[in-house]
């Protein structure tokens, strides 16, 4: 049985991590990232091999869905909440790249 | 620094009184000009020709018209009341327009979802595994024909065993409706229509805070020849079991008692309720929709016969729900929908695969994340409670114990409830059910935990669930205590209660 290395559990972290920021949603992209670090830090004493293989599969498998979710999140895009920082939700030039949201249904 | 802006405020109302007069300000100018021309006076400025200093009418009359066109296309925005600096928003809407300068809305605009007793987002675990059903596998699971049949009903029984799964269910015993509303007239019109053809049974007892669809449910019922006994809450939101026990009759054929409650988030006890009705050999039906997948149910260890579910409240998609229907001892129904026989006769109708396997992929999720939710919406919800009760006259509504934390209802005393919600703007908030909303009516839920009309008015429920963020609830917190300390400074009421005054004391004149 081939013993999963610490260099591979780190670097599924670290694509976990970097997929999961690649969400639209503001929402969403903060729950992955927090998902993934407490997931990680609740089983960073794991020790028996087989457990850790496990939880290895189970995060590829994550991957593959973050993969799949986040391309289907950048294909909607909406306004970005008011707590969010970085880039404003305001529309510079005319790409068109955000949906327009502003009617809430009164004002 | 709190004096700073009532003071600011107070002078923009007197401002709004005032006309804008800049159209003025043009005639003024040019008089001095003309008194010196007429002075004759020696200067660098070309003397301006006689006509220009004689009032004309017409040209007056044409000034005019020029003055007012240059002032027309300015939004009141970009208009400013002269002296005090405020945007021309204030004069259109005092408080609309100083909320506007208080706030920076520059980063985006969309508002904070903390409405999470009125529906979750749709986890994107969820999507995933819904999407094949949406594109390539699209059969109908009651086809025993074909291979596109097969698949799909191979998903929608994995889908029931991981509901079962999560209410500690048969997978058997798990009915797919169209959502908890379906799930709660099936359960109390069924039970109640099938004891009514052995003419034995024919009361109801249920709870004055149960969701609408259960009361509306047991009105219907009434009008067919029922009894229903409404039973109140205390003022903690809690059935008493002593009032309970009373209430049932001999004749009695059902209990139903929500879980959670959606408005206030008390949790019922509903073990004890449970161990009671099986006692007197009544069924028990539970509206669980707040509760599966939030906090830990046991159909069986709780003796619950019937359960409502619904998909979209545990972070799946809409239009899906269940119901669960014991089947040893056998609960017998009495169908709403009749047909094809799908789902053991009780609801006919060929099944939403999509809808069905996301909900039981949401229900999977919920079992699996529901430690590490758990602790981290009590974090969240602590934080928040907290914070809002920390300032002064707010209150909690419901107990403080027996209680989902996920739902936060807090009363701001001398605040109106919709004009807190009008204030803020950027949070999507509700103060009570997404059913109601529509109308300014208080809270029934509000009312039957013995709160005032005016309390009720000014209750708002926070929502919290799995992806609210940490940066949400401060921003929240800021943003209420800002609003609140805001509006109440408008209020006359919040002036006397400074004072010390009684406000029970007054006697408001009559008109």
């Amino acid at each position: 049985m081939s013993q999963t290395t610490a260099f591979e559990v780190r670097s599924l972290y670290r694509s976990l991590l970097r997929q999961g920021r690649q969400f639209a949603a503001y929402n969403f992209r903060e729950y992955a990232k927090r998902r993934t670090r407490d997931a990680f830090r609740e089983h960073s004493t794991e020790t028996d091999g087989r457990r850790v293989q496990e939880l290895v599969q189970k995060g590829l498998k994550e991957l593959q869905v973050l993969k799949r979710q986040t391309v289907v999140s950048q294909f909607f895009q909406l306004d970005r909440l008011v707590v969010e920082g970085g880039k404003t939700g305001k529309q510079k030039g005319n790409e068109g790249g955000i949906v327009r949201q502003k009617d809430q249904g009164w004002d | 620094m709190s004096h700073l802006a009532p003071n600011a405020a107070r002078q923009a109302l007197r401002q709004c009184t005032r006309r804008l007069s800049t159209s003025q300000s043009s005639f003024a100018t040019q008089l001095p000009r003309a008194c010196i021309a007429a002075k004759g006076r020696r200067s660098y400025v070309s003397e301006s020709s006689p006509k220009n200093a004689t009032v004309n009418i017409e040209s007056t009359i044409r000034q005019d018209q020029k003055a007012f066109l240059a002032e027309t296309g300015i939004a009141p925005k970009d208009a400013q009341i002269p002296t005090t600096g405020h945007s021309g928003d204030t004069a259109m809407s005092p408080v609309a327009g100083i909320l506007k300068q208080a706030t920076v809305m520059d980063e985006g605009v969309r508002p904070i979802y903390l409405d999470m007793q009125a529906t979750t987002p749709t986890d994107p675990r969820v999507l995933d595994a819904m999407l094949p059903f949406w594109t390539g596998l699209y059969g109908n699971p009651h086809s025993r024909t074909h291979a596109y049949g097969w698949e799909t009903e191979k998903a929608v029984e994995q889908a029931r065993e991981h509901i079962a799964n999560l209410i500690g269910a048969d997978a058997k015993e798990i009915i797919f409706t169209s959502g908890a509303t379906e799930s709660n007239n099936m359960s109390i019109k069924g039970v109640a229509r099938f004891f009514k053809k052995g003419g034995k049974k024919n009361h109801i007892i249920t709870c004055q805070t149960e969701h609408k669809c259960v009361l509306d449910s047991c009105r219907h019922l009434q009008d067919e020849g029922f009894e229903v006994t409404y039973l109140p809450v205390q003022t903690n939101g809690l059935i008493d079991m002593e009032a309970l026990e009373k209430a049932i009759r001999p004749e009695t054929a059902l209990v139903s008692i929500m879980t959670v409650n959606n408005e206030v988030g008390v949790v019922q006890p509903i073990e004890e309720i449970g161990k009671l009705c099986r006692s007197k050999k009544i069924y028990f039906h539970t509206d669980a929709a707040q509760a599966v997948g939030k906090i830990p149910l046991d159909v069986n260890k709780m003796n619950v016969d019937l359960m409502s579910i619904s998909g979209h409240k545990i972070y799946g998609p809409k239009g899906i729900g269940a119901c669960y229907v014991r089947r040893r001892p056998r609960v017998r129904l009495d169908p709403i929908i009749s047909g094809g026989g799908q789902e053991r006769g009780l609801r006919s109708g060929t099944l939403a695969p999509p809808l069905i396997i996301g909900m039981g992929e949401a229900a999977r999720l919920c079992k699996e994340e529901m430690e590490y939710d758990t602790k981290y919406i009590s974090k969240l919800s602590k934080k928040l409670s907290s914070g809002l009760l920390a300032m002064e006259h707010t209150s909690l509504n419901g107990d403080s114990v027996q209680h989902y934390p996920g739902c936060v209802n807090v009363s701001f005393a001398y605040v109106e409830g919709e004009s807190l919600l009008m204030a803020l703007k950027d949070i999507a908030l509700s103060s009570g059910s997404a059913c109601t909303s529509a109308s300014l009516e208080p809270s029934y839920v509000l009312r039957a935990l013995g709160n005032s009309d005016e309390s009720a008015h000014s209750s708002i429920r926070f929502g919290i669930g799995r992806f609210t963020t940490e940066a949400e609830v401060d921003y929240v917190l800021e943003a209420v205590k800002a609003r609140v300390t805001f509006l109440r400074e408008l209020s006359p009421l919040w002036e006397l209660v400074q004072e010390g005054v009684d406000l029970n004391t007054i006697e408001w004149s009559q008109h």
